[in-house]
């Protein structure tokens, strides 16, 4: 989501301050608001529930951390509340990590609003989370200081105990009524990286055991006496409308309760709500509607991809200029490349259904939704209940991941969910989207072609480049739209190939962007899904035709401000050298590298064909964060993050449409890797970095397809220049 | 609507619920077990996994009037389970999970296998695992605790 050049995309930054929020609840809640007028001096009061604070400090030495943003698998439940334990001292196990609900109080520190998106948890609350680790530190140490009569510098803090100088020691858990009487200090001095203990360490998820036993309640898992729960028939071609329905035979299933037309976002629908799923399902399936298709566009893959290929032939919006865009034309049709490449749609089908829980009754409303963006999400809700956003209790749910698929401008999913508790006051309503709602509903990573020239110099290096990329743009038409679309280009259309590392002399990118009836939405690295393989895979055609080393033509290549991708290449290129010189017979080698949302990864993968297809025998991945904040996690991450994208060269990995249906349904026709697809190993280096740190979510995810097909290339000596993969 | 008798982790049961309903919404609605998670209703994924009979089976499609007699064993009675516990510490020890919503679902077909298999392959793994989705793709980690539980049982 949301790019790693425009990272304050909704022009929103207001100055934070620490307060504290008094001790009515017992304890120390350390609190952090935003100067705002109007806003900024409320004296907020202490709740359990909504929490009021980022921390509570309880009698009983617990240690509540408050996380700011949605946890659906990236580790930031964990990595947030390191930063903040580490600074406080506290004791690590008595730690709980709590999903906070909406509030301004959580809101990005640079983004703004609550959301979490563009790998940007670390990047952006690094400081945020120490600082209020320090400063309840601070506070803590000043209540004890003042109970013993010693100057607070004599006092050492250890595992949730404040030491006195002269063998005093409290618990944090018995200052915390006196730390909370005391003033927010105005600034505290965060450790050096010399100092941290749990930061930079290899540290376990606080979110295991639940997820292991069983006992992890998602928002799929919310349970409320009386609940109902809601399936919509949604239109077979996007924004469709219903012309008529004959619910007869839904009704006549026992414990169907209600069935009614009802708008959506796009069109409108038919809601069916039961008392359990599967008399919903039943229902729904029982449904007899007619729907008034002649009136919106019908998407075909076919024909898109035939529009687009014209489009690309021309030139776009600049995106991009730099040198002389003439200059390719002086340069002898042997010594060019021109490729043509295709992207299909990607659904992103996290595992747990799409879903939200909502009650509207007179006093307002409460929502239970694993939401990557609190903010517009609550708003949504308390416009379709005629509430304001304060009305709506919005509670974080743990999702079963996301990656963009809950990051949803047009909050559709809540939109639907709260249509549905208006009509029902006082009844908590759970909409569930079925598998099938999901890979049909919309919201795919857009279809790309992108049509490139390249000229190549004596040395074999590229002097001349000219990239057309023709695709929908995510960001028209929601409020991101401002900030990331200029010049009729959409940043997250162009981003990994405008802004690449391989200082490249004459350089000319532009973009269309048509206007389609299919939603689309941002996939886990967003334009680097498609950018990143354009580039990576021309690039290694290069070094091919240079008859140069891969790595050694990147590192020739790359442009000297390139830090981070030069020490992961060359971190690669170590970690490698035992073997990837001496692959052999029917396995080769592959090489990839791409920078995004700050982070540098560069990847190497060992590939054979098996049953005509791609077999990764092993991936190692170099990878420049910055500062490691968890290095278990962001191994993690890199070895989930290559296996997601390969959903790209899946066979069936793409969603496509004839005469404006979708044609898959679910995972038997949209179908991701599987424990038989993935890497067997992937072997995660970390470089040695005290820079600031960076994500890690999104910039595995876009090396893996071109390593693999240059792999495959070295194998066939064939390009692949069209996505999902066809058979070998 | 029809009443079943079901023995579900070793607990008698009684549902009355439409014949057609499967085990899933069974275990997730009437019985209140959500550790047993829905993610496709096709038996594409495994999220579902529970074992019937001791067989590890997609609940997603298993229509509560099949179940009959065999017992039903969920991800919530594999902390008391001999093989279950240490396969649910090695996924801890691992730090297997990301999201964790198939983790239920892997665990019960991780079990399985080692229930059968003691000593199991990769090729071994790769087939008892061969149908559980992890959208996170955790599965090098997967493959990781299970080989540590199978050296924990030994």
């Amino acid at each position: 989501m949301a790019t790693a050049t425009t990272p304050n995309f909704l022009e929103v930054n207001r100055r934070t301050f620490l307060r504290m929020s008094g001790a009515a609840a017992g304890g120390l809640f350390l609190s952090l608001h935003l100067a705002e007028p109007g806003h900024a001096r409320q004296t907020p009061k202490a709740q359990a529930y909504p929490p009021a604070a980022f921390i509570h400090v309880r009698s009983d030495g617990k240690i509540v951390i408050q996380v700011n943003r949605l946890e659906f698998g990236q580790g930031v439940q964990t990595a947030l509340p390191m930063l903040l334990a580490d600074e406080m001292d506290a004791d690590w196990s008595q730690v709980i990590a709590e999903l906070a609900p909406a509030a301004d109080v959580y809101s990005d520190p640079i983004a703004g609003i609550q959301m979490v998106g563009g790998s940007g948890s670390i990047a952006h609350s690094f400081e945020q989370y120490r600082q209020l680790g320090a400063s309840a530190r601070a506070m803590l140490i000043a209540a004890a200081a003042a109970q013993w009569n010693v100057m607070p510098e004599q006092c050492r803090t250890e595992a949730s105990v404040v030491y006195g100088p002269n063998s005093q020691s409290a618990k944090y858990g018995e200052l915390a009524e006196s730390a909370a009487k005391l003033p927010v200090p105005e600034s505290v001095q965060l450790k050096k990286e010399s100092e941290l203990h749990l930061s930079g360490k290899n540290t376990r998820r606080l979110d295991s055991r639940g997820k292991c036993n069983g006992s992890q309640k998602f928002g799929l898992d919310v349970d409320l006496p009386g609940m109902k729960v809601a399936l919509v028939a949604h239109p077979p071609v996007f924004g469709a409308r219903v012309k008529s329905f004959n619910a007869d035979a839904a009704r006549a299933i026992s414990g169907v309760r209600d069935v009614f037309e009802m708008p959506l976002v796009r069109g409108t629908g038919v809601a069916v709500v039961a008392d359990r799923f599967w008399a919903a399902k039943q229902a729904r399936d029982r449904l007899q509607a007619e729907w008034n298709t002649a009136s919106v566009e019908h998407p075909d893959t076919a024909q898109l991809f035939s529009k687009y290929r014209e489009l690309a032939r021309t030139a776009g919006n600049i995106a991009m200029t730099r040198g002389s865009a003439a200059s390719m034309d002086s340069i002898p049709s042997s010594k060019r490349i021109l490729a043509e490449y295709e992207f299909p749609f990607l659904a992103h089908t996290p595992m747990e259904p799409l879903n939200t829980t909502v009650r509207f009754d007179s006093s307002g409303a409460e929502v239970w939704a694993g939401s990557q963006f609190q903010t517009f999400d609550q708003m949504a809700v308390a416009e379709v209940l005629g509430l304001k956003a304060e009305q709506v209790t919005f509670h974080t749910e743990m999702a079963g991941g996301g990656f963009g698929r809950r990051a949803v401008a047009d909050s559709h999913v809540q939109r639907e969910a709260a249509t549905i508790a208006k009509r029902l006051p006082g009844i908590p309503v759970k909409l569930i989207w079925t598998r099938e709602d999901d890979v049909q509903g919309g919201y795919y990573r857009p279809m790309f072609v992108h049509r490139v020239d390249v000229g190549i110099g004596a040395d074999g290096m590229p002097i001349a480049w000219r990239h057309v990329i023709v695709g929908q743009s995510l960001v028209a038409g929601t409020p991101f739209a401002a900030r990331l679309i200029k010049d009729g280009v959409d940043a997250t259309a162009v981003e990994g190939v405008a802004d690449t590392a391989y200082a490249i002399q004459n350089f000319y990118v532009s973009a269309h962007h048509p206007e389609i009836n299919v939603p689309v939405l941002w996939w886990r690295s967003v334009g680097h899904t498609h950018t990143a393989f354009v580039m990576e895979t021309l690039i290694d055609e290069l070094a091919m035709r240079a008859k140069t080393d891969p790595i050694a033509y990147r590192l020739k290549l790359l442009s000297p401000d390139a830090k981070k991708l030069r020490a992961c290449l060359t971190l690669l290129r170590e970690k490698t050298a035992s073997w990837r010189d001496s692959a052999t017979g029917n396995r080769a080698v592959g090489v990839a590298s791409h920078e995004s949302f700050g982070t540098g990864v560069a990847c190497a993968v060992e590939v054979s064909v098996e049953n005509k297809r791609p077999k990764i025998h092993r991936a190692v991945i170099a990878v420049d964060p910055g500062f490691a904040v968890n290095p278990l996690s962001i191994e993690s991450q890199m070895q989930g993050g290559v296996t997601f994208g390969m959903t790209q060269v899946m066979p069936k990995g793409a969603i496509t449409l004839k005469d404006g249906r979708v044609e898959q349904r679910n995972w038997d026709g949209y179908t991701p890797p599987y424990i038989n697809d993935a890497p067997v190993t992937v072997e995660v280096h970390i470089v040695p970095s005290s820079e600031k740190p960076t994500g890690c979510g999104e910039p595995p995810v876009p090396v893996i397809s071109p390593a693999i097909v240059n792999a495959l290339s070295r194998l066939t000596g064939k390009r692949y220049r069209s996505l999902p993969l066809a058979e070998i | 609507m029809e009443t079943f008798k079901l023995t579900v982790n070793c607990q008698q049961k009684d549902v009355t619920v439409d014949p057609s309903t499967p085990l899933l919404w069974v275990l997730r609605e009437d019985l209140k077990m959500s550790g047993t998670k829905y993610g496709c209703g096709i038996a594409a994924c495994g999220a579902c996994t529970v074992h019937v009979g001791g067989v590890p089976t997609r609940s997603c499609v298993l229509p509560i009037s099949l179940v009959g007699e065999r017992p039903v064993v969920t991800i919530e009675a594999m902390s008391n389970d001999t093989i279950g516990r240490v396969v649910e510490e090695a996924w801890e020890s691992e730090d297997v999970v990301q999201c964790g919503y198939c983790q239920s679902g892997q665990i019960m077909s991780a079990v399985a296998l080692l229930k059968a298999t003691p000593k199991p392959t990769d090729k071994d793994i790769e087939e008892s695992m061969g149908g559980n989705l992890c959208r996170c793709g955790t599965y090098v980690r997967i493959r990781q605790a299970i080989k540590a539980a199978a050296r924990q049982l030994g």
